[in-house]
């Protein structure tokens, strides 16, 4: 009897069924590499904002402390967003004809408050605390980056949950000294690894288990 | 959490400015918007899950799949994350804390009384009530009101606008008409004005009555609250000659005699009674002592719950018995003695003998629901006791014009229809809903020209007037109220009115023609003149009005203390002062001298005629969940299971065992929900005085037979979405000749069934330990009786070694001796963890979502049982069976021994439900949350998270709380300290029957209670080796009463 | 084991009487014939029969699709499910369903590595009948799910939450069981399938049919390595396929004896789940495969033989499943643990009374009959009985779920549980996909090994082996 397939298709088939193996391969990386890519965690994404507020100008550039604007960064979860009236106390008095600053200007005059948009976003059901951290030694730059050289900000970490466990099993690797939190230089020394332990130790940093218990961070 | 109360009087946040509110930051999109929509209202908070499984047509259907379905894609594959937005403030208020929440002091008025609060306020929302521990009727506890009246503010029910004739018109157009009628009356000296309020004891507006009258002099006040306290008044004004309000002091009490009253959970001092009476029953080995109840009673109350003796009989043999043991006390006493009592003599005897050796250590209290004499005989005993002056103290009426109320409104009535009243004004209340039935208030009202209503609903009493104004919530309002002993609140707002709504005091400044002040003005004024000397003089000579004649009262109404002094640095030092301690210093009233009229006069038998065979006694209550009917609308309530039934959603008759055998009548379970959820109720025909209603049954263990008691309160029609045409109403059977209780009540059995939502429908405990009690002898013999062998860690069944929970390890100690059942943690958690309200279709198929639940079991006899309740929230287990059978790691165990559920990993295989013994765990098998109603996520506590559908969630002992303590802690380089750390439930329970802290500290209370030798874990055998553990009951019988 | 026992009473007897016994195949069968009548099934037209049958299914797997749309859109509420009963039908179904699905593997695997001739006949439907049942079992641990488009997180997998699923909970261990044992059903029926692919093909009519056939056969030629291969890959598989037998129920009775609600908690579930599974396998089997014989005319080579020897088999893991009810109640009362004591009397006497005695009689009492041999020869009693059994095993199913749960350690959590209207279109609707996949089955693929067949043809080499 005649025979169905040209004896070609033995090669089709061959390479049909490892082509599908490669394929589906392929597609797993595909999903990782989008699943990575800054198009969706919109890391180092500058986002819009109704005013082009720049850090770079205000950090670096006019040397404003963090604590200036982000006022409540020390004592509560929130950091805090300035008010328009903080704005204004400089902006009362210079640039105040810059076209810039007019959506601040109305702000302040109509009491509409300035909408910006959000670059540092957690999901609803993760309760980070600014407070602790900065007082248990972790620096600002740690997570935002080095803000002093944004001129629009953009979102440094992807904040996802491994990236939080990346610390809170081992936070020594990323401990400054309290009076350097806010210091946007500051690089880890080359003997890290002692003095985050020693931190660790006059911070009263508490263990693993503690610090990755899911109640830490979710409630 | 002891937050340091906020200084708040100096700030913009609470001088009536707090239009901040509407800019705040928010921590989510959703918030902002429910800001910004206040007045778009729509939805109920009682649950949609309901609507989407009953009425679900195929357009929705459609909807919801493809809805489901996009979900489904957005969770499948991570796309971008939708912009959220950041709206700062434009000047922030100083005292503000992003993320931090600010409490003030304020004080909610009951029925004219105030309950001392502070309230948790997060940027600018109010979100939670915790009681004012500086307010003496609260001492930092709440009941179950207070803590669910902050949904009330929320409700979107609520009346928004000035109605007139339902139609909607300006407050201006309103003032403009009213002045018109007012000035009307000013030629008449206000002969056609008629002003009908509740019980008022707010000196600001007492005054500001004061005021109207004496410009009007014609015009008349009345006062009526349907759940009154006229027989307590008339009791007093019988025995003393004048109306004085008696205080007890049960913390020195040994023996107290309860005839009828339920102190531990009903009237206006009952948060600080309970806690009083119940710090003399916590026996430990040290001083193993305790004080004796005795209760005589009708209806069931937590109080005879927590009796030592419990002599059920009908509400009328309450008079006899009282009689029987002022004899035996040797006490002669006026008036025919009604029927005799007879059963239990030498119980009666014994009684009597154990008051006799504790003169002046004994109370006996009498009932705000038994007639005047009784009231008068327990006055007469106290005295023959030695009590007054002791256990006993009376003080001048904390009322601004105590009167006899229902007279009040008798002669109102009267007036309206001889047609001389022109201009009504109603402040609160809802009488046409409430008055008794045989007044016919409403066609009496129809003949009154002019019918302005002041109200927080467009209820029914709204519907029959020309005139509705909104009214603002306590929470928006400026004033003062009085606690029971006297003590002045000033009640500031936490927030501007939601929905324009007014204040009493504003619609009294209209109606004195000067409509422009605010209430924070008057009040401030009033105090102002307090202390100058333009305030009014001694409330002493309280002069009364004679019941019959409801009147402008004279001289004086303010009913406090003389003019105050001027404080020493400044009013404005004083003001401040009053607002941030939430009670006004030397305000409490001063004990007053009384003494017993000759007894001769002091009142007569209320001769109640016997009951007739084949007929009943009908008793009627306010109900324990909604009250007069007020609270129908806050679904908190509505959803609470009542103390004894476990009913939510409904009322019933409550009949005794005997009685149901007599009429066959029988409660059986749904074959869904069944004894958890849903029960068949047979409905029977009550007929009294020609007047009949239908309504379903509950057979009470412990109700006395030949007797029925019906709650008040449900069967609204204009009770919002939520509160309408819930339960039955029982107002349709209530005259104003026997408010309380009657004979001559027909039955009849009706071939219906009602299904009842009830969670708790299983009386026994199945002869398993699950409470242990003992009596006093029996404590004291063996203190350990509660324990058993796996109450003792040594002898461990666990394999491994111990784990070690190094630092912190949390646990808590519930004494279920002091346990009172009245519900105010069930609310309490609710509140302060987000969780949804249900309804009853979900309650019935035992859904409901209380992380708490106070089991009631009964033993004994059921025509008298013992009576016992325990509260369970989750137990935390420290080897929990829930966690190593969740797939995915959703709830796991802390570093510190908390059992701790991630709601976010959830799956929802209720896999860790099946596997709980105690049953704590809560599943939102529909999404339960109500994520469409704007302004009701503005109550949504931010630190917890919403719950969406196809979550476990479960008791977490507020871990949200715990976190903030430690990270406060640990960012000042200490320790949390113990009672840093209070759970909600543990916040509002009256006597501290719940105490929570680190078990790991060895000076903590928690720790020393849990070495208490009455501290067992409920079903420790199953070596789940419970975080939370119970304090086992102990009663104190008199050894010479044998129980029969 | 008891089962082996049971085989061996079938070979002695064989030994002494072969006149006796029906033979496994009809007689005046030769290698043409055989291949005629069972291919001629596939190839002839569809007949009118088939369409009417075919509708009935249909209609109840739309049903089912509805069912699962309107749940998944409401949510698990729409179930019948509440505290303290959090599992109700879902979870009742899936055992049923996958100890249905457990015959298949067995007549293959085991009883081929037994040398149990009579096997052939019947283990290609069965084997079909075992993965339709997984299939439908494999729906209701996602249904019954309260967020089921979070079910990979059951699987592991690396994940930005660097989490994993928790291997302490018998819910993975069914993952994994499940799967594995789908798979391996898969591939097993499949390899057996490939020569008689290849004599459709070569007998094929259409060109399509032609086409697929040929794709599907892989190139068979029938030549003699491929047999060789051919053999000692269905012996392997078989081998691999004989612990899935006893794994998969096993870890599913661990779902509920790893917990401690009584009722469940019990050390005897898994070799009574077995015994169960294995026993309702055969039940199926028999439901299938007498209205089959019949309306395919396959008399001659389903014969009595073989439904006397299924019916035995009833019997005996039937006596199985009895006495692991004894031994329960035996030992809640012995062990003296009042919460065990009061499930096994409340499952007897309580609310749900009905459903026991319903089960005993379906599972206990109805089989007893197979000790006559005219039972075990009447098509009418074979077929009634094996209903019952099914139905039966359902009930335990429902009874271990439901009774254990509603009433447990706490009176005043105890509650009531009833399906609602979207539990029964689901069981329901589930039965319909499963009959539909047969319809489809019966249609398109050789219901009986038309190659093992012939090695029954006398004078065949298969015909001598023992």
């Amino acid at each position: 009897m005649h025979r169905v397939f040209h004896p070609s298709s033995n090669i089709i088939a061959r390479v049909t069924i490892f082509g599908g193996l490669i394929i589906i391969a392929g597609i797993c990386w595909v999903v990782y590499a989008v699943g990575t890519s800054s198009y969706v965690t919109e890391v180092a994404v500058p986002r819009s904002q109704p005013v082009p507020f720049s850090h770079q100008h205000h950090v670096s550039g006019l040397g404003l402390d963090c604590r200036y604007c982000h006022t409540t960064v020390e004592t509560s979860a929130f950091a805090g967003i300035p008010p328009t009236a903080t704005c204004m106390n400089c902006h009362s008095q210079i640039w105040t004809d810059s076209p810039m600053l007019q959506p601040v200007r109305d702000s302040y005059r109509t009491g509409v408050p300035l909408v910006w948009n959000r670059v540092n976003n957690l999901p609803q059901f993760a309760y980070f605390n600014h407070s602790i951290h900065i007082n248990k030694g972790v620096g600002c730059s740690t997570c935002h980056g080095r803000v002093d050289r944004m001129p629009l900000t953009w979102e440094e970490q992807p904040m996802e949950m491994q990236w939080c466990l990346e610390c809170h099993r081992n936070p020594n690797k990323v401990l400054r000294p309290r009076d350097q939190v806010f210091n946007m230089e500051w690089q880890a020394p080359t003997d890290q690894v002692t003095k985050g332990a020693e931190l660790a130790n006059s911070y009263h940093i508490r263990d693993t288990h503690y610090l990755t218990s899911c109640s830490t961070c979710h409630r | 959490m002891n937050q340091p109360h906020q200084l708040s009087g100096s700030t913009n946040g609470c001088e009536g400015e707090t239009h901040k509110t509407k800019k705040t930051f928010w921590r989510t999109l959703e918030e902002l918007a429910g800001s910004e929509s206040q007045t778009n209202l729509v939805k109920r908070l009682e649950q949609h899950a309901v609507m989407i499984e009953n009425a679900l047509d195929r357009r929705d259907f459609i909807k919801l799949m493809s809805a489901s379905l996009a979900l489904a894609g957005i969770t499948g594959c991570s796309v971008q994350q939708p912009t959220e937005h950041i709206v700062p403030y434009v000047r922030q208020p100083e005292e503000i804390v992003l993320g931090k929440p600010l409490f003030y002091a304020t004080a909610m008025p009951m029925a004219g009384y105030a309950m001392g609060l502070l309230v948790e306020s997060h940027e600018g929302r109010p979100t939670k009530i915790e009681g004012n521990p500086a307010h003496p009727a609260s001492l930092g506890a709440t009941d179950l009101f207070s803590q669910a009246s902050v949904i009330g503010l929320y409700d979107p029910d609520r009346s928004q606008t000035t109605m007139y004739l339902g139609e909607i018109r300006s407050w201006g157009v309103f003032l403009e008409e009213f002045l018109k009628d007012i000035s009307k009356q000013r030629a008449s000296q206000g002969a056609g004005l008629r002003i009908l309020t509740g019980s008022v004891t707010s000196p600001t507006l007492a005054d500001q009555i004061k005021g109207i009258l004496t410009a009007f002099p014609k015009a008349k006040w009345h006062q009526y609250e349907p759940a009154g306290r006229d027989t307590a008044r008339e009791g007093t004004k019988q025995a003393f000659g004048d109306y004085v309000d008696p205080i007890y002091h049960f913390e020195n009490a040994d023996v107290v005699l309860s005839l009828d009253s339920d102190f531990l959970c009903a009237g206006p001092g009952s948060v600080r009674y309970s806690r009083d009476f119940m710090n003399k029953r916590r026996p430990d080995v040290s001083n193993p002592n305790m004080s004796r109840l005795y209760v005589a009673e009708c209806t069931p109350t937590n109080t005879g719950a927590k009796a030592d003796h419990r002599f059920p009989m009908r509400a009328a043999q309450v008079e006899g018995f009282a009689r029987a043991v002022a004899y035996k006390l040797g006490i002669n006493l006026p008036g025919s003695g009604a029927t005799p009592y007879t059963d239990h003599s030498d119980a009666i005897a014994a009684l009597a003998r154990d008051l006799q050796a504790h003169r002046g250590s004994s109370v006996v209290i009498a009932g705000d629901y038994q007639p005047p004499i009784v009231h008068v005989i327990a006055h007469m005993m106290n005295e023959s006791l030695g009590n007054i002056g002791k256990t006993v103290r009376f003080i001048d009426p904390v009322e601004a014009n105590p009167t006899n109320q229902l007279e009040s409104l008798r002669q109102l009535v009267n007036d309206m229809n001889a047609g001389t009243v022109e201009l009504l004004v109603i402040l609160g209340g809802n009488p046409v809903f409430t008055a008794p039935i045989d007044l016919d208030f409403p066609s009496a009202l129809s003949k009154v020209q002019t019918r302005v209503h002041h109200s927080l609903y467009y209820d029914e009493t709204s519907a029959l007037c020309h005139w509705h104004v909104a009214a603002a919530h306590y929470l928006e309002s400026w004033s003062d109220a009085r606690a029971f002993d006297g003590t002045v609140s000033i009640i500031q707002p936490l927030i501007a009115p939601l929905y324009s709504g007014k204040t009493e005091h504003e619609m009294m400044a209209a109606l004195s023609n000067n409509p422009d002040q605010t209430s924070y003005d008057l009040v401030r004024k009033y105090w102002q003149q307090r202390h100058g000397t333009g305030g009014s003089t001694g409330g002493s000579s309280q002069t009364s009005t004679t019941p019959g004649q409801a009147s402008s009262p004279p001289s004086n109404t303010t009913g406090v203390a003389p003019a105050l002094p001027n404080p020493p640095d400044g009013f404005d030092q004083w003001w401040r002062k009053s607002l941030r301690d939430g009670v006004v210093a030397n305000t409490t009233a001063a004990e007053r001298a009384v003494a017993i009229r000759n007894s001769q006069q002091a009142g007569t038998a209320s001769n109640i005629p016997p009951l007739n065979p084949g007929e009943f006694e009908i008793v009627f209550r306010p109900d324990p969940s909604i009250f007069d009917g007020r609270f129908a609308n806050n679904a908190w309530l509505q959803e609470i299971p009542k103390p004894f039934t476990k009913i939510t959603w409904d009322n019933t008759a409550l009949i005794s065992p005997a009685t149901a055998q007599r009429f066959a009548i029988e409660i059986d379970p749904a074959r869904r929900g069944g004894e958890h959820g849903n029960m068949v109720s047979d409905v029977i025909e009550l007929n009294y005085q020609g007047r009949t209603l239908h309504m379903p049954v509950w057979i009470l263990p412990g109700h006395p037979d030949d007797s029925i008691t019906v709650h008040f309160g449900y069967g609204r029609i204009r009770g919002g979405d939520t509160g309408s045409f819930k339960g039955f109403n029982t107002y349709l059977l209530r005259t104003s000749f026997a408010p309380w209780f009657d004979v001559g009540l027909k039955i009849r059995k009706l071939d219906e069934t009602y299904e009842l939502a009830s969670t708790q429908a299983h009386h026994s405990m199945e002869n398993r330990d699950l409470v242990r009690a003992a009596t006093l002898g029996e404590f004291k013999q063996n203190p350990k009786f509660a324990k058993s062998e796996a109450d003792d860690p040594s002898k461990s069944k666990w394999l491994f070694p111990n784990w070690s929970y190094p630092g912190y390890a949390w646990g808590m100690a519930i004494d279920i001796n002091t346990c009172i059942g009245c519900n105010a943690c069930v609310v309490a958690c609710q509140a302060e963890n987000n969780i949804p309200v249900v309804g009853k279709i979900e309650v019935m198929h035992g859904r409901e979502m209380h992380w708490i639940r106070i089991d009631r079991y009964y033993s004994g006899d059921e025509h008298n049982p013992e009576t016992h309740f325990q509260p369970v929230p989750c137990m935390h287990c420290e080897d929990a069976p829930c966690e190593l059978v969740c797939p995915v790691e959703a709830t796991t165990h802390s570093s510190e021994g908390i059992n701790e559920m991630t709601y976010n990993r959830c799956v929802g295989t209720r896999y860790c439900s099946n596997n709980c013994p105690y049953k704590v765990r809560r599943f939102n098998f529909f999404r339960y949350a109500d994520y469409d109603t704007p302004v009701v996520k503005l109550q949504k506590n931010p630190d917890v998270t919403v719950r969406s559908r196809g979550v476990m969630e479960k008791c977490t002992y507020c871990v949200q709380r715990i976190n903030e303590a430690k990270i406060t802690a640990e960012e000042q380089d200490r320790t949390v300290r113990d009672g840093e750390i209070t759970p909600a439930c543990a916040q509002a329970c009256p006597t501290r029957a719940i105490v929570f802290g680190n078990i790991n500290d060895p000076n903590s209370n928690v720790t020393k209670l849990k070495a208490e030798p009455r501290n067992y874990g409920m079903l420790a055998d199953l070596n789940t080796r419970p975080r939370t553990t119970y304090l086992a009951e102990v009663r104190n019988p008199n050894p010479e009463i044998k129980t029969e | 084991m008891a089962r082996t026992d049971e085989v061996e009473t079938v070979e002695n007897k064989e030994a002494k009487d072969a006149l006796a016994q029906p033979p496994v195949i009809g007689p005046g069968y030769d290698f043409v014939s055989i291949t005629d009548k069972i291919a001629s099934i596939v190839q002839r037209g569809t007949p009118v029969g088939w369409y009417l049958g075919f509708a009935i299914p249909f209609i109840l797997t739309m049903m089912l699709l509805f069912a699962i749309g309107y749940l998944f859109a409401v949510g698990i509420g729409a179930w019948g499910v509440d505290i303290p009963v959090a599992w109700g039908f879902a979870i009742a179904n899936f055992v049923w369903w996958i100890g249905i699905g457990h015959a298949g593997t067995l007549i293959s695997a085991i009883l081929l590595l037994l040398h149990q001739k009579w096997r052939t006949s019947i283990n290609r439907f069965a084997e079909a009948m075992t993965l339709f049942a997984v299939a439908c079992a494999g729906l209701f641990p996602l249904l019954h799910m309260g967020r089921p488009w979070f079910f990979y997180w059951l699987l592991p997998y690396p994940n930005t939450m660097e989490l994993w699923p928790q291997f302490r909970s018998p819910l993975v261990w069914d993952v994994f069981a499940v799967l594995t044992y789908f798979t391996v059903s898969l591939v097993f029926w499949y390899i057996g399938l490939i020569p008689d692919l290849a004599t459709l093909r070569d007998r094929a009519k259409s060109k399509w049919a032609w086409r697929a056939y040929g794709f599907l056969s892989l190139g068979w030629r029938g030549s003699a390595d491929h047999w060789h291969h051919y053999e000692t890959a269905y012996l392997i598989l078989a081998g691999l396929a004989t612990p899935l037998v006893i794994s998969v129920h096993t870890v599913v009775s661990f779902d509920f004896s790893v917990a401690i609600v009584p009722g469940w908690h019990s050390t005897i579930f898994p070799p009574y789940f077995v015994a169960g599974a294995i026993y309702s396998g055969f039940a199926m089997v028999l439901t299938l495969a007498i209205p089959i014989r019949k309306a395919f005319g396959l008399q001659d080579f389903i014969t009595m033989r073989h439904l006397d020897n299924s019916a035995k088999i009833l019997l005996a893991t039937g006596l199985m499943v009895t006495y692991s009810y004894l031994s329960e109640a035996f030992f809640s009362w012995y062990s003296g643990n009042i919460f065990e004591a009061y499930v096994e009397l409340n499952r007897i006497r309580g609310p749900y009374w009905k459903m026991y005695w319903i089960l005993v009689i379906c599972d206990v009492i109805a089989p007893q009959v197979f000790w006559f041999k005219r039972a075990r020869n009447n098509i009418w009693t074979l077929f009634i009985i094996s209903i019952l059994v099914n139905v039966g095993m359902w009930t335990e199913r429902y009874v271990i779920v439901v009774t254990s749960l509603h009433r447990d350690y706490m009176p005043s959590a105890w509650g009531m549980y009833s399906g609602s209207v979207w539990d029964y279109a689901t069981i329901i609707g589930s039965i319909g996909l499963f009959l539909a996949l047969m319809f489809l089955f019966v249609r398109l693929l050789p219901t009986i090994s038309i190659a093992e067949m012939r090695t029954l043809v006398p004078g065949s080499k298969g015909s001598e082996a023992k």
